[in-house]
């Protein structure tokens, strides 16, 4: 009996081995695997920051498998759009979670993206030899634009319809070409019928498709050049004997595992939205579009969705039409050229000179005042306060040619530095909420215990105030 | 045996010809590709004239109508609001408009046919939103020189009662006048206009 058992687990385990190299013999699989996944070193030293790029490819999934579940039951026709979508949500089964999903989605993918690029910026890895791979990714960027703005039409809403009216008027601002152009885009004279079903076309297969080809690009370029670090140093410098970087590990399991507790806590927030605040305050959802889109006449107050509204900002700060669209345009140009304005040698913030991180932390505040005035109401007030913000925008990118050939940087180390792990966060900051507050006389429970009440120390709040405003300081040096 | 000549300049004229000839063919592909995005035989015949009544606008009112699919404004103008665009236009950046859209019968300062009776498209020309009505003078929103208008809600831009667009705002021009003409004194057809009116 025993014996018959063995012979058959030995059958199986022949069988499996015929079949996979038959496989292996007409396909790279194992090669693949291990030059992306298992072979392939990934620094030692990431940090929080390094989540956002699975991230992205997680929702990137999430939006396919919504969006076709969601093109079963959605007609691209002006007459009937508004109606299906509220059927998916009414009727269909499910129906109000794959769409709020979706809605999510789009806006979960902009919030990873933003992320993500930040990410880039703060550790140099868009400078050599990574130019290609920020290219491909601001494509990326450019592409995600196109395909939100456009699976915005989808429901005609109000604010679909003269959100694409806005955009797509400003085709018509280009000299000579710019009304046949929008005439084109559009295919009538208004938005309509014939606009929704190119925008159908266009948000289900043509963009994503852009889409799935980039993100294989990125990883590609990414792989060859290998990826950069909190510290911006190359780790391919300094290998060990069998030629794998000393400050190296291999991306699976490391990690993948990682990445995996990143998820967990990404799905966290993302169920949180989807369950309980589908439309974010107006954010994610805008109120207008549960509305019909009605040709006559325009919402009382008219703004993109949030992920566009630093780039809409701009564009009403200029009191120009064409200058409006070529500050817009350009505000998303300056950043495909980041590899080249930015001259210094040294790419991770941390040993960067005071002025390139002061200069960078007024560009994150006017990127996200520029946020904010955009999902405002043109006021002249917020004109203006628009009109300084574009410039500081700008500035950060023009200036970076002037001064960073000659920033003065401080010495990088030869290998990755140590990343303080969580428990190390969790002890500084019971010390630090130690030093903030004083012992009282330990009380002793009824069930026999004693505890140790703790009052706020207002010496101690200040000293830790003060400790933390030079931080800021010196970090900012 | 003999062995071969490669014979590169033959290569090299098939090459350049295989080129050329391809590019031509894809040329020529990407015109009905191009050109089926252009507007359709039908989206551009749906371009028919509209009729309006204007015998039961009150003085001072706006009504809205449909034509190609575009909000147009009929608004009926009070010799108050008359007055204001006669003497207001330090603020205009095209008062006379020489650099606007509209028809020859329209081409004075009331920028209409009758003074009283104002058509326009009712698109902003900065992004093509339409813009809200406000009559009203000065309003707390808008400010004390607000002279009743037109407010543009997406960008900012304003324009006065005649439709012509103020200094410093994104919109370029002044709002589009309509061809149209008066069937009777109290019938308007919008999207039509004869050569006899044009030039009467």
């Amino acid at each position: 009996m025993k014996n018959k058992l063995n012979v058959s687990s030995d059958g199986l385990k022949n069988s499996m081995n015929v079949s996979t190299n038959w496989l292996l013999k007409r396909f790279p699989l194992s090669r693949m695997w291990n030059d992306h996944m298992a072979q392939y070193y990934a620094p030692k030293n990431f940090n929080f920051w390094y989540f956002f790029g699975s991230l992205a490819l997680l929702v990137l999934v999430n939006q396919i498998i919504t969006g076709i579940l969601l093109t079963m039951n959605y007609k691209p026709d002006a007459k009937l759009a508004f109606d299906s979508v509220e059927y998916i949500m009414r009727d269909v089964n499910w129906g109000w979670l794959i769409r709020y999903m979706h809605s999510t989605g789009a806006s979960a993918f902009f919030i990873v993206i933003y992320l993500h690029m930040f990410r880039g910026m703060i550790y140099g890895s868009y400078k050599k030899p990574r130019e290609l791979v920020w290219i491909f990714g601001m494509l990326l960027f450019l592409c995600l634009m196109a395909e939100a703005f456009m699976g915005y039409l989808l429901p005609w809403g109000q604010m679909s319809y003269w959100g694409a009216q806005v955009i797509i008027s400003l085709f018509s601002a280009i000299p000579v070409i710019g009304e046949d152009l929008s005439l084109w885009v559009r295919g009538d004279y208004v938005i309509s019928d014939a606009t929704l079903n190119r925008f159908f076309a266009f948000h289900v297969i043509a963009v994503p498709l852009a889409l799935i080809i980039l993100v294989f690009l990125h990883i590609i370029a990414l792989h060859e050049v290998g990826s950069n670090n909190p510290d911006g140093i190359e780790i391919k410098e300094s290998k060990d004997p069998w030629g794998h970087p000393v400050d190296g590990i291999p991306f699976h399991p490391y990690y993948t595992v990682k990445d995996l507790v990143g998820v967990g806590v990404f799905l966290f927030f993302f169920a949180t939205i989807i369950f309980y605040m589908p439309e974010m305050g107006g954010y994610f959802l805008e109120h207008a579009n549960f509305i019909p889109a009605d040709p006559l006449k325009t919402p009382e107050h008219i703004a993109p969705l949030w992920y566009f509204t630093p780039f809409y900002a701009i564009l009403r700060a200029i009191p120009d039409k064409f200058m409006g669209v070529i500050a817009m345009g350009g505000a998303i140009v300056v950043l495909f050229l980041l590899p080249w304005l930015d001259r210094c040698k040294v790419k991770s913030i941390r040993y960067r000179g005071g002025i390139f991180k002061k200069s960078f932390v007024l560009f994150i505040i006017s990127f996200i005042v520029l946020g904010y005035l955009g999902t405002q109401p043109a006021t002249p007030g917020y004109t203006m306060l628009a009109r300084v913000f574009t410039a500081i925008y700008f500035g950060f990118f023009l200036l970076l040619p002037i001064y960073t050939p000659w920033e003065k940087t401080k010495p990088v180390p030869k290998s990755v530095t140590h990343e303080k792990t969580a428990m190390e966060d969790y002890s500084a900051l019971v010390d630090t909420f130690d030093k903030m507050t004083v012992k009282q006389e330990p009380i002793k429970t009824s069930w026999g215990g004693t505890v140790t009440p703790v009052k706020p120390d207002a010496a101690g709040i200040k000293n830790v105030l003060i400790q933390l405003a030079k931080k800021l300081k010196e970090s900012l040096d | 045996m003999t062995r071969e000549v490669v014979d590169t300049s033959k290569r090299q004229f098939l090459t350049t010809a295989l080129t050329v000839v391809g590019a031509v063919g894809t040329g020529y592909l990407a015109v009905p590709f191009i050109s089926q995005m252009q507007p359709s035989a039908r989206a551009m015949a749906a371009g028919a004239p509209v009729e309006v009544d204007i015998s039961r606008i009150e003085p001072g009112q706006l009504i809205r109508i449909a034509w190609r699919g575009k909000p147009v404004w009929v608004l009926s103008r009070t010799p108050e609001i008359l007055d204001i665009l006669e003497k207001d236009t330090a603020k205009l950046a095209d008062p006379s408009s020489k650099d606007s859209d509209q028809p020859d019968n329209s081409s004075n300062s009331y920028r209409s046919i009758r003074p009283e009776i104002f058509i326009a498209v009712g698109l902003c020309t900065h992004l093509g939103c339409s813009p809200t009505f406000r009559p009203e003078i000065a309003p707390n929103d808008l400010g004390d020189d607000w002279k009743g208008g037109f407010f543009c809600p997406c960008h900012g831009s304003g324009f006065d009662l005649a439709g012509r667009v103020f200094k410093s705002v994104p919109a370029p021009t002044n709002l589009v006048v309509p061809p149209y003409r008066y069937i009777t004194d109290t019938q308007i057809i919008i999207g039509e206009e004869t050569k006899k009116e044009a030039s009467a």
